[in-house]
Order: C-alpha cells, then structure tokens, then sequence
C-alpha cells in the first residue's frame, strides 16, 4: 500500500513532466502541422545548456538557468520556426517531420560532443526529504514537481481561455485563414506557440533532469513519452495532453515496479499502439473527419 | 520497335563491374565501409518501396535489420546453419513480421502510422537489450562468423566485400523488376490516391500488407549480411534513432528514385567515415548537411538532379521554340 501510494505520486510527478513537453507538441503541431519528432531533445537541451553555461562559462548556477533558458528560446523558439519549419512547411508535412528527425540526431550528438557524453548531477530547486502522506513516505520533490508543472499548465490554460492574446492564438490553431481576415497577425501568434512550447520545454528539463540526470540520450525516452501522451490524450487538445501526461507517468511508474524495469519503456508503447488501433481520436480528442 | 534499356537498369549493370574492381586497392578499413554502404542500400531499397513508391511512413527499417542480423547471427553461430539459409530465414521471418505490422497501416495512415511503427522498433530494440538467453542483451553478440560459400572463404574483406556485391546487385534487379510489374504501378496508386486506386478495384488490402513486408524483407536480408560484415552485434544499432536515419536515407536521397537508396546510404554511412577527421564532430556535421540539404531540396538529392534536368529540358526547348519562330511568323506572313 505505502509502495503503491509513493508509485501513484511520482508516476503524478513524471506524468506532469511528460504532459509540458505533450502539451507544447500539440500547440505546435495545432498552429503550423509541425510534428515535432525532436521535441524529447528539446527537453533534454534546456538542462544541458544549463550546466554547460555554468561550467565553460564559470556562471552562478541560477545565472546560468537564466543564460541557458534565454538561449534555448532564441534558438528553438525562434530559430526552429524561423529557420526549418518556416522554409520546409510550404513542401508539405512530412518533409518537415523528417527534418524535426534530422535536427533531433544534430541536438542530441551536439550535446554529446559539445558537454558530455556522461550523466551530470542537475541541482534540484527543491530540498530534498519526504513527508508522510497517509502513512506514506512521499518525497518532497515528486510532490513540487507535480505542483510546479500543474501550476504551469494552469496558467497557461488562464492564458489561452482568459486573455485577448490567448484567444488569438485559439483562434489562429483553429482557423488560420479566418483569422487572417480578422486581421489577427497569424504569423506572430505561430511564433508565440513556438516560443510558448521552447518555454515548457525548458521548465519539463529543469524539472526531469533532478531525477534522471542530466544526459545527451535522455531525449528518445521523454520524447516518446510525449508522443505517447499527446496520441492517448487526443492530438488536438491540451486537457488531452495533460490526461495522457498523467496516464502514460502513472502505466510508466507502476509497469517499472510490478511488470519488468527491462520492458517499462514496453507497456507504455502497447498502451499506444491499443489507443491507435482502436480510439485513435485519443481520450479527449475529436474524431478527425478524413479527407478524401 | 526497339526497346530503349531503362537507365536504371544501365546504372546497375555498369556499376557492377566497376564497384568489382575498384575497391580492390583498398585496405580493409576502406572494404568495411564500402561494404557497409551496399548493405545499408539494400536496407534503404526496401524502405524506400514502403515509403518512397507506396507511401507508407515507416519509421521501423532498422528494426528489421534487427531482425534479420540477430535471426542470423543466432542460427550460424548457436545453430550451425549454413549463411545462405539463415539469409533466407531472416528475410522471410522479416516478411512475416512485416505483414503482421502492415495491419495497422490498413486501419491508420500518416503519423499514427509513424508512430505505430516507432512503437514496433523500440520493442525490437527493448527485445533485444533484456533478453539475454537469446541475444546476448547489452553484451551483444561477438565472433559471427563470416559464410563459406560453394567452397568460397569469405573471411577476409576483399571476397566478403565482392560477396556483399553480388547479393546487392541480386537484390537490385529482383527489385527492379517488381517495380517495373504490375505490383509496381499498383504500389504507386496506393501512394497517389489509395482511396481512387481501390475505387478502381485495386486490392488495397493486399498492396499495402505486401509493401511493408517486402520492404521489411529487404531490411532483413540487409541484417544477415550486416551480422558477419560487423562480426559482433549489440541492440545499440537497432535503436530508434537508427531508424530515424534510415528514414533520413531515403529521403536525402530522394525518396521514390530507384537509384536514391544507393546516394542516401552514401551520404548517411559513408560521408560520417570520412567525416572521421573532424574528430567526435561528425555526427553533428553529417546531421547539419542533412538539415541543409532538406532545406534545399525536400525531393532530395536525385530530386534535384531531375529538376535540374527539367529545366535543362525545358530550356532547350525554349530555345527551339525561339529558333523557329521566324520561320512560322515568316510562313504565317505568306
């Protein structure tokens, strides 16, 4: 019972990880059909960039954070849009797909090559320690984590929901010709969803990278993982995401303890491959009309 | 009538005999990687029929090479079967993996199919990796042993590498020729307009389960030469950001062009070889010419040379038209 209540919370707390990186897949891939088969690396990048801006560069870590996240936008908020999905969408979905598979190999090696190709302790922003919840031994971080992320993804739902800008995006995912006749500047809300995913990347890195280290290779795993939560969510939604964020931490951390550690990379992808074969409008999602 | 010899077909029957002879001087560093980019060609040969003629997005090749090195590293080495059977077990065994993944392609189409697919290889790879009775697990698989053949010993590199040479040129034209058959126009309907093509009483059904699993085939007969090329296999080349470059393969090469496996594999298996000079950089040069050249052009490289020879074309007859226009003003005057 303990094991299983200490299971629930950090398979709550990865889940909230993976539903950040999920969720800005899914913006982005709303906006401009961009599938994003590099968006694990842009959460491994974050943390890398991090120690590597602390350590070349003999910055304070918290200066560091600041240096690495600045970059990380400039770089694959606006560089990303600017420079591959802006030349590559006009030749169609999968050119660009393939392109986002080119630049995950550049990322992940550049880290390899340019940082290290070991693990790196990353510094947790939270104290370590465990609070007893019924009975329970919770870690602290699990718990911050989760609250963290959630918090985020609250807030940025309050933004798309609640603000003018917010809504302008909205309607720039839904309907970019109608909102171009509105004369919403659609190019601008796109970059804003780019930006918007590079920043929820960053913050899933800073959060993840405690737990597991900090590593060139962590990005096929999390990205994965956030392919799985955005398909069993419902590829076109954020709740969507967020719910399949929470299933696929939740199937990852239990199937690690009570399947086979080996196979718990496994039993997430067969949860997938279930959910495409037979509800491939995701949990939350709307079935596609399909084009003929 | 006379029958025009299709220019693919020329490439491979001229370059046979040349890529025979030419390698000769080389050491056995230089064999190896020649020998890795026929091998990888073949593997890319079968994608590209999934991907580039029938349009299925398949992000599992390097699976399959999985498949067909492990079937016959563990049949030759444990078993004591004799290379050309495992060669031919791989392949089928691929073919019926390939079937029995080609299911989902018949229910769900673009990226869900990537994913799908995606999923397949990273279990292939989490096979591989946690079962060690089988596979030797991360350990691997060492000292596979290179074929004897018709009393041929293919031990060293020079005749593995002409060995690896037949099979390919083989592989080739059986690849050519079921292009050029009626099971290659209907692979294309399939990619052009599936839902017309089965209006048209094509079987959709059987089309599209028959290009992924003789594209995976491929990809199988493309492990049992790469498992004694190598002599010692680990999951680590299986894993899916293999399968990504496979992907990256054929597309860089131009995906749907007969000749664009062999410039792709050239461009992902060897351009990394040479780039060996730049130090633990070239991964990141080679992902970088990549990026460029996508930008550059998305129809990849044979992509381009046909524009460039549309153009070429075109111009020529332009200027035809330019040189007669005199005439026909001159007869319209009249």
């Amino acid at each position: 019972m303990d094991q299983l209540i200490q299971l629930l919370i950090a398979g709550l707390a990865t889940g909230a990880i993976y539903a950040l990186a999920a969720i800005g897949f899914t913006l982005v891939w709303q906006t401009s059909q961009t599938i994003n088969f590099a968006q694990g690396e842009f959460v491994m990048l974050p943390a890398i960039l991090a120690l590597a801006a602390r350590d070349l560069l003999h910055l304070p870590f918290w200066v560091a954070l600041i240096v690495a996240t600045a970059a990380f936008l400039a770089l694959f908020g606006f560089g990303f849009k600017r420079f591959l999905v802006d030349p590559m969408l006009k030749h169609g979905v999968l050119p660009l797909a393939i392109a986002t598979m080119a630049l995950s190999i550049l990322m992940k090696e550049g880290a390899k090559d340019g940082y290290s190709a070991q693990a790196a302790q990353f510094p947790s922003m939270v104290p370590e320690g465990v609070v007893s919840i019924v009975g329970a031994a919770v870690s602290l971080r699990d718990i911050a984590v989760f609250v963290v992320a959630v918090a985020a993804i609250v807030a940025l739902q309050l933004f798309v929901d609640r603000t003018r800008l917010g809504r302008t995006m909205q309607a720039t995912a839904q309907n970019p010709t109608v909102a171009r006749i509105l004369g919403i500047r659609v190019e601008r809300m796109i970059l804003l969803t780019f930006l918007i995913n590079a920043a929820l990347a960053a913050l899933a890195s800073y959060l993840i990278s405690p737990i597991y280290l900090a590593k060139f290779s962590n990005g096929e795993f999390i990205g994965l993982s956030a392919f799985i939560a955005a398909i069993v969510g419902g590829f076109n939604q954020v709740r969507g995401a967020l719910a399949g964020g929470f299933v696929v931490g939740l199937v990852d951390n239990l199937a690690a303890a009570y399947v086979s550690s080996g196979y718990r990379t496994a039993v997430p992808l067969a949860l997938l491959v279930v959910f495409i074969l037979f509800k491939p409008e995701g949990l939350l999602g709307r079935r596609e009309e399909r084009t003929v | 009538m006379t029958t025009r010899l299709d220019p693919n077909l020329a490439v491979i029957l001229l370059a046979a005999p040349i890529l025979w002879f030419a390698p000769a001087g080389f050491k056995a560093y230089g064999l190896y990687v020649v020998s890795l980019w026929l091998v990888m060609s073949i593997a890319a040969m079968g994608l590209n029929l999934t991907l580039g003629y029938a349009g299925l997005k398949s992000l599992a090749q390097a699976g399959f090479i999985g498949i067909g090195a492990y079937t016959t590293a563990i049949l030759t080495k444990t078993f004591g079967v004799s290379w050309p059977l495992a060669f031919l077990a791989s392949g089928a065994l691929s073919f019926a993996v390939g079937v029995v993944l080609g299911f989902p392609a018949l229910r769900v189409k673009f990226h869900y199919l990537a994913f799908v697919t995606l999923a397949f290889a990273m279990f292939v790879f989490l096979v591989a990796r946690n079962e060690e009775w089988l596979t030797g697990g991360v350990y691997g698989f060492s000292n596979i042993p290179r074929p004897v053949i018709f009393g041929l010993d293919l031990s060293r590199a020079l005749p593995f590498y002409r060995f690896v040479l037949v099979v390919t040129v083989v592989l080739s034209l059986a690849m050519w020729w079921l292009l050029r058959s009626p099971w290659g126009r209907a692979f294309l309907a399939l990619r052009e307009n599936w839902m017309r093509a089965a209006s048209l009483g094509v079987d959709i059904r059987t089309y599209t389960l028959m290009a992924f699993a003789i594209g995976s085939a491929w990809g199988g007969f493309a492990g049992a030469l790469y498992a004694p090329l190598v002599e010692f296999i680990d999951p680590a080349p299986f894993a899916i950001s293999a399968s990504f470059v496979m992907l990256l393969t054929v597309v860089v090469g131009g995906s749907g062009f007969f000749l664009g496996p062999f410039v792709g594999a050239f461009l992902s298996f060897v351009l990394p070889e040479l780039l060996r000079v730049t130090g633990g950089w070239y991964l990141v040069v080679y992902a970088s010419v990549v990026l460029v050249l996508l930008v550059i052009c998305p129809t990849g490289i044979l992509g381009l040379v046909e524009r460039a020879r549309d153009r070429l074309s075109q111009r020529r007859a332009a200027a035809l038209r330019d040189a007669a226009r005199p005439m026909l003003e001159g007869s319209e005057a009249r």
